[in-house]
C-alpha cells in the first residue's frame, strides 16, 4: 500500500506543515484569531500581550503575539516544540526580552522590567528545586530575602504544603522525593510570595502518565480554589483540553487560534489547529458548490462554507464524527454514505480505531472509532467492507 | 522555520544594539565583576606577552633589531639543533606516554584485571612528585653510580642505559606526562554506553573489530587531546632536561642558559618564541578537533561492565605492574636516597639531608614558602577560577564579553611555564612602559608586584588556569539552568543564589580546584625560576640550585620534603571531603 503524497489525507501523529499563507488564509466563516468574544464579566484583562515580536538574530521566533489574559483565567500555550511558546512565556516572566511590543500586567507597563520587579512566579518542567535545601527551605526562600518575620515564614510554609498535600514532608530534600512530590514543592515555592501571575512551563511532562493526570487536576483545583491568573505551556494537546480555560494554539512563532477547548476542538481555524489538537481526517478534493466538493469520483455534501467553486480544498472529518452503519439499509437516504475497507484495526480499550479505505478512486485512508459495544455488532476483521455516513454537518472544508 | 533577512547594520550581527537589554543594579554588578575577571586574565595572560615578543625584536641594550635575534638563531648550529632535539624528544614522550598511558586506561576502565583500586593509586603518584625529582630518582637508579648501572651492588652485571641524554629525557618526561594520560583517556573510556558493546556482540562482530570499530572512535578525542598534552608538556618541561639532559640541548634548557647563564634576555625571548609557537599550534588544532565532539553519553546511558577473560586481564595485569612498578621504584629511589648516608657507597641511614644549613638553596625557609605560596595560590586561583566560570557560564547578556573572558580562560593551557615566567619579567620588572613611537611613557601600575610573594601567586594561578576552569565550568553546567531564573521570580539576587545555592551544589568541584592548585604551586620550577625574589626561596627551585651545586642527596630530601607534603595534603583532603560531604551534601542521600 502505497501513500502518495500529495494525497495524504490521515495525519494523526504528524504535524502538517502550512505555509505561512495557507495558515493565514483559512476559510472565511471562523472567528478570527484575535477577536476573543468579549464576555463582560471578566472586567479588564490582567494581563495584556500588545504586538511582540522576538527574533534571535536571523531566526523569527515570535510575530504579531497579541494576547489578553482575564482575572483568574487559566490559559494554556499549546503547540508543537520550536512554536515559541516557551519563549512567549518567558517574554512575559521578563526572563527573555521581546524584540519589540508591550507587556502590560495589571495595569502596568513591565516591558522594560526584569523579572525581580515583576509580579510572577514559576515552576519550570526540571523544577529547578535547590537540591541543597530541605523543601520547606526551598518554599521560604523567598520569603526569607523579603526579611519576612520568622514565625510568619513557618507559617506561610506550612499552609502551602498543606495545600499541596505534603504535610510534613518540609524536612525532606529533593532527592527524597518522587516526582510528582517535587512538582508539588516547586508549586508551593512558585506561589509563596502570593504572585498575582502564576507561569507554569510544561510543568507535567517529566512526570509519569499516572501521576501527570492526578496533578493536572489538582493543579487545576488549586489554581482555582486560589483565583491565580495562570499560564501554562504545554505540547500535550489532552492536558490543554482538560485543565485550560482557554487555549492558545500557536505554530512557528504565530498564534494560530485562540478559544475555549472545545471551540478549539469543534471549531479549528486552519488544518495545523485540527490536526493538532485530536485527531483529523483530510480529504483532498475539489469545490464544486458552497455544500458540495467532490474527492476523486466521490461527491460529498459538507456544511454550508463560503469557497469559489473549483478549487483544491481540504475536507476534514474527526474519527468519532464517522459513523458507521450496521447494514446497508440502514443509509436509507442519508446523504455521504460509503463503503470502505478495513485495512487496520487497532484496540485501544474502550475503542477500536479502524483505518479504512473508501471505495472508489480516492487514494486517502480514512481513521474512524468504533466502540466496544458498537464493534460486537460489527463483526470486524480486516479486509471487510463497512458502510460509513460522514455526517455533512460535520465536516469542515478548508482552502488546500 | 520562518526567518527573515537581516535587515541589521552590518556590524549589528556581531554587536546586536543593547537597546532592549533589560540593565539593573545586578547586570551592572555582574558586569563589573565580568570586566574585573577580563582586566585579570588581560594582565595575567596578554599583557606580558607583547613585551616579550617585543624583546625578541631588540638587541640586548635594547635597540630594534627587526628579526636580526631569529636570524642569529636560525644560523647558529647547536640551538637549531636544540629546537629538532625537542621537536624529537617530545614527539617520541607524547607516542610512548599515549600507547602506555591508554593500555594503563584501558586495562583499568575495560577489563576484570585485579587489584585496580591499587593500580589508580600508583598510577597517579608522580603527580605529586616535581619531574624534577623524578629525574634525580633515574639519576640515582641509571645514573654513573646507579644501583642498576652498577649491577646492584655488583650482584648483577651492570646495565648502563646511557642515561645522560635523548634516553634519560625521554624516561623522565614519560614519568611526568604518563599520570596525565592515564586521567585524560580514563575519563574518555569510562563515558561509553554499554548496549552500544551489546549490540556489536549481538550482531557477532569479533572483539579486534569491536575494539577498532567502537572503543577506538568513541576515544579518538581524548587520544588526540592526550597526545597535544603529552607532547606540550615534554616540549616545555625544562626539570627532567636540567638533571639528566647531559649535552642533549633542548629549547627550555636554552632559555634558561641564555637568561641565567648569559643576561641575554633577548635572545631568550627569541628562543620563547620558537618554544611558543608549536604550543600553540597544538593548542589550535585541539580546540579545532575538540569542536567537532559530540556528546556520546545521555542520561539514559548504561555503564559498562568489564568482564573477565583470564588471558586479558592477565596481560593487564602484567603490564600495569610492570609500568606501576617502574614509578613505585623510582619513587621510592627518591626518598630512600635523601635517607642514604653515601650513594651509592655506604647506605646507612642518616638524617644528615635533611639538615639543609650547610647547602644552598634556602632550605626550611624555602620549604615553608613554597607551602605558604601554594596555599595562597589555592585559595586565590579556586576564587578567581569559579566566580570567572560562574560569570561566563550563568551570566546573561554581553556574550561577546563572556566569549572574550572564555577564550582568554583557556589559552593558559598552551603557554609554557618558562615563557610565562619570561614575560613576567618583561612586563612587571618594567616600572615605566614606553608608548611605541612617541617618547611618552606610561607608569606601570603593577610594577610594585614584582619581587613580591604576589607575583609568584598571580603567575600560578594563571599557570594552572585552564584546567581549573574546565573543571568548574563542567560543575557548573550540570547545576539547573533555571536555577537563577527561579530566584529573579523570588527577587532573590543572584549572588545571594551563587552563595546559598550555587557554591554548595559545587563543593566537591572547588575542592578538586584547591588541591590542584596546591599540589601543582607545590612541585612546578618552570613558571617562578625566573621571577622568585632571592628574598623568598622556593622549595622546587632550592632542588634545581642543590643538584646544580652537585648537593644531588640533600635536593633528594627536598623532593621527598616536597612529596610528602602534596601526599599529606592529598590525605587530608580526602579525609576532609567525607566528613564535608557527610555534611553539606545531605541533600545526596534518600
Amino acid at each position: 500500500m502505497t501513500q502518495s503524497s500529495d494525497d495524504l489525507t490521515v495525519e494523526r501523529s504528524r504535524r502538517s506543515q502550512p505555509s505561512a499563507s495557507q495558515a493565514a488564509s483559512s476559510l472565511a466563516g471562523a472567528p478570527s484569531p484575535f477577536l476573543v468574544p468579549s464576555r463582560d464579566d471578566r472586567g479588564e484583562p490582567y494581563l495584556q500581550v500588545e504586538n511582540v515580536h522576538k527574533t534571535f538574530g536571523q531566526y523569527v521566533a515570535l510575530r504579531d503575539i497579541y494576547l489578553d489574559v482575564y482575572p483568574g483565567e487559566f490559559v494554556c500555550l499549546l503547540g508543537p516544540s520550536g512554536c515559541g511558546k516557551t519563549t512567549l512565556l518567558r517574554i512575559i516572566a521578563g526572563l527573555e526580552q521581546q524584540t519589540s511590543g508591550r507587556v502590560i500586567q495589571a495595569g502596568r507597563d513591565v516591558s522594560r522590567l526584569p523579572p525581580a520587579k515583576r509580579d510572577f512566579g514559576i515552576v519550570f518542567q526540571s523544577y529547578a528545586l535547590f537540591p541543597n535545601l530541605t523543601a520547606a527551605q526551598n518554599i521560604a526562600y523567598g520569603l526569607q530575602n523579603a526579611k519576612r518575620p520568622k514565625p510568619e515564614i513557618a507559617d506561610r510554609v506550612e499552609e502551602l504544603l498543606a495545600k499541596v498535600g505534603l504535610e510534613g514532608f518540609g524536612p525532606k530534600y529533593p532527592a527524597q522525593l518522587s516526582g510528582g512530590q517535587q512538582q508539588r514543592i516547586a508549586l508551593a515555592r512558585a506561589l509563596a510570595l502570593s504572585p498575582g501571575l502564576l507561569l507554569l512551563d510544561e510543568p507535567l511532562s517529566a512526570l509519569d502518565a499516572k501521576v501527570r493526570v492526578k496533578l493536572r487536576t489538582e493543579i487545576t483545583q488549586l489554581q482555582k480554589q486560589l483565583g491565580v491568573t495562570t499560564i501554562m505551556v504545554t505540547h500535550d494537546q489532552a492536558e490543554a483540553l482538560a485543565m485550560a480555560d482557554r487555549i492558545v494554539v500557536m505554530d512557528k512563532g504565530f498564534i494560530a487560534q485562540i478559544g475555549t477547548p472545545r471551540s478549539v476542538y469543534q471549531h479549528p481555524n486552519t488544518p495545523f489547529v485540527a490536526n493538532f489538537i485530536g485527531v483529523m481526517n483530510f480529504l483532498s478534493g475539489i469545490s464544486i458548490s458552497d455544500e458540495e466538493v467532490r474527492c476523486g469520483n466521490l461527491r460529498l455534501k459538507t456544511r454550508s462554507e463560503e469557497s469559489t467553486p473549483n478549487h483544491p480544498v481540504k475536507i476534514a472529518i474527526r474519527p468519532e464524527d464517522i459513523k458507521v452503519l450496521h447494514s446497508p439499509e440502514a443509509a436509507g437516504n442519508l446523504p455521504n454514505v460509503l463503503t470502505a475497507d478495513i485495512e487496520g484495526i487497532e484496540f485501544l480499550g474502550s475503542v477500536y480505531q479502524l483505518a479504512l479505505r473508501p471505495d472508489g478512486d480516492a487514494k486517502e485512508q480514512l481513521t474512524c472509532e468504533v466502540s466496544i459495544h458498537e464493534a460486537r455488532d460489527l463483526d470486524l476483521a480486516i479486509d471487510r467492507s463497512l458502510h460509513i455516513q460522514l455526517p455533512p454537518e460535520l465536516i469542515r472544508v478548508f482552502a488546500a | 522555520m520562518t526567518s527573515t533577512p537581516s535587515s541589521l547594520p552590518f556590524w549589528q550581527r556581531f554587536f546586536p544594539p543593547q537597546v532592549s537589554h533589560i540593565t539593573t543594579r545586578e547586570d551592572w554588578i555582574r558586569v563589573a565583576l565580568l570586566g574585573l575577571c577580563t582586566l585579570f586574565l588581560l594582565v595575567g595572560v596578554v599583557f606580558p606577552l607583547y613585551p616579550m615578543v617585543l624583546r625578541s625584536l631588540q638587541d640586548t641594550s635594547g635597540s630594534w633589531v627587526g628579526l636580526a635575534n631569529y636570524r642569529t638563531y636560525l644560523s647558529t648550529p647547536s640551538l637549531v639543533t636544540s629546537l629538532s632535539n625537542t621537536l624529537w624528544m617530545a614527539v617520541l614522550t607524547a607516542l610512548l606516554s599515549v600507547i602506555l598511558g591508554f593500555v594503563y586506561a584501558y586495562a583499568l576502565t575495560r577489563t576484570a584485571m585485579p587489584g585496580k583500586f591499587i593500580f589508580r593509586i600508583l598510577g597517579l603518584l608522580p603527580l605529586y612528585v616535581p619531574p624534577l625529582a623524578n629525574a634525580i630518582g633515574l639519576v640515582y637508579l641509571f645514573g654513573n653510580n646507579g644501583l642498576v648501572t652498577k649491577g646492584l651492588f655488583g650482584i648483577l652485571p651492570g646495565w648502563d642505559i646511557n642515561l645522560y641524554g635523548l634516553n634519560g629525557i625521554v624516561i623522565g618526561e614519560f614519568l611526568y606526562c604518563f599520570p596525565q594520560a592515564v586521567v585524560i583517556l580514563t575519563t574518555a573510556l569510562s563515558l561509553t554506553d554499554a548496549r552500544i558493546y551489546e549490540a556489536a556482540e549481538a550482531l557477532r562482530t569479533h572483539p579486534i573489530r569491536t575494539f577498532l570499530t567502537v572503543t577506538l572512535p568513541s576515544v579518538k578525542f581524548g587520544l588526540i587531546s592526550t597526545i597535544f598534552v603529552c607532547f606540550i608538556l615534554a616540549f616545555t618541561d625544562f626539570g627532567v632536561p636540567k638533571v639528566v639532559g647531559g649535552s642533549f640541548n633542548v629549547l627550555a634548557i636554552e632559555i634558561y642558559k641564555q637568561v641565567i647563564g648569559q643576561q641575554n634576555f633577548s635572545m631568550g625571548a627569541t628562543i620563547s618564541v620558537f618554544l611558543l609557537m608549536p604550543t600553540i599550534l597544538a593548542f589550535v588544532i585541539d580546540r579545532i578537533v575538540q569542536r567537532r565532539q559530540t556528546a556520546l553519553v545521555s542520561a539514559k546511558s548504561v555503564p559498562f561492565q568489564p568482564r573477565s577473560n583470564p588471558i586479558v586481564d592477565g596481560l593487564m595485569f602484567a603490564i600495569c605492574t610492570l609500568i606501576a612498578g617502574f614509578a613505585v621504584i623510582v619513587f621510592l629511589t627518591i626518598i630512600f636516597a635523601s635517607f642514604v648516608r653515601v650513594w651509592p657507597y655506604d647506605f646507612s641511614l642518616t638524617l644528615k639531608h635533611y639538615n639543609f644549613n650547610a647547602v644552598g638553596g634556602g632550605g626550611y625557609a624555602a620549604y615553608w614558602n613554597s607551602i605558604r605560596m601554594s596555599l595562597y595560590t589555592a585559595i586565590g586561583g579556586t576564587i578567581a577560577v569559579f566566580i570567572g566560570a560562574y560569570l561566563i557560564e550563568k551570566g546573561k547578556g554581553w556574550g561577546w564579553l563572556r566569549s572574550v573572558n572564555y577564550f582568554l580562560s583557556t589559552v593558559p593551557l598552551a603557554l609554557p611555564g618558562l615563557v610565562l615566567g619570561l614575560a613576567y619579567v618583561f612586563f612587571f620588572n618594567k616600572p615605566l612602559w614606553l608608548i611605541p613611537g612617541t617618547s611618552y611613557a606610561l607608569v606601570n601600575p603593577f610594577n610594585w608586584l614584582y619581587g613580591t610573594m604576589g607575583i609568584l601567586v598571580l603567575c600560578n594561578i594563571i599557570h594552572f588556569y585552564t584546567v581549573c576552569f574546565l573543571t568548574a565550568t563542567t560543575a557548573l553546567k550540570q547545576t539547573d539552568p533555571e536555577f537563577e531564573a527561579v530566584s529573579a521570580s523570588m527577587r532573590v539576587p543572584f549572588y545571594k543564589t551563587f552563595w546559598r545555592v550555587t557554591v554548595p551544589l559545587s563543593i566537591p568541584a572547588i575542592l578538586d580546584i584547591g588541591i590542584y592548585y596546591f599540589i601543582n604551586a607545590m612541585v612546578t620550577i618552570s613558571a617562578i625560576i625566573f621571577i622568585y625574589p632571592p628574598a623568598i626561596p622556593l622549595a622546587a627551585v632550592a632542588i634545581v640550585n642543590m643538584d646544580d651545586a652537585g648537593d644531588v642527596a640533600p635536593a633528594a630530601a627536598m623532593s621527598a620534603l616536597i612529596v610528602g607534603t602534596s601526599i599529606g595534603v592529598r590525605l587530608i583532603y580526602s579525609f576532609l571531603t567525607r566528613g564535608l560531604h557527610r555534611r553539606t551534601q545531605a541533600w545526596l542521600k534518600r
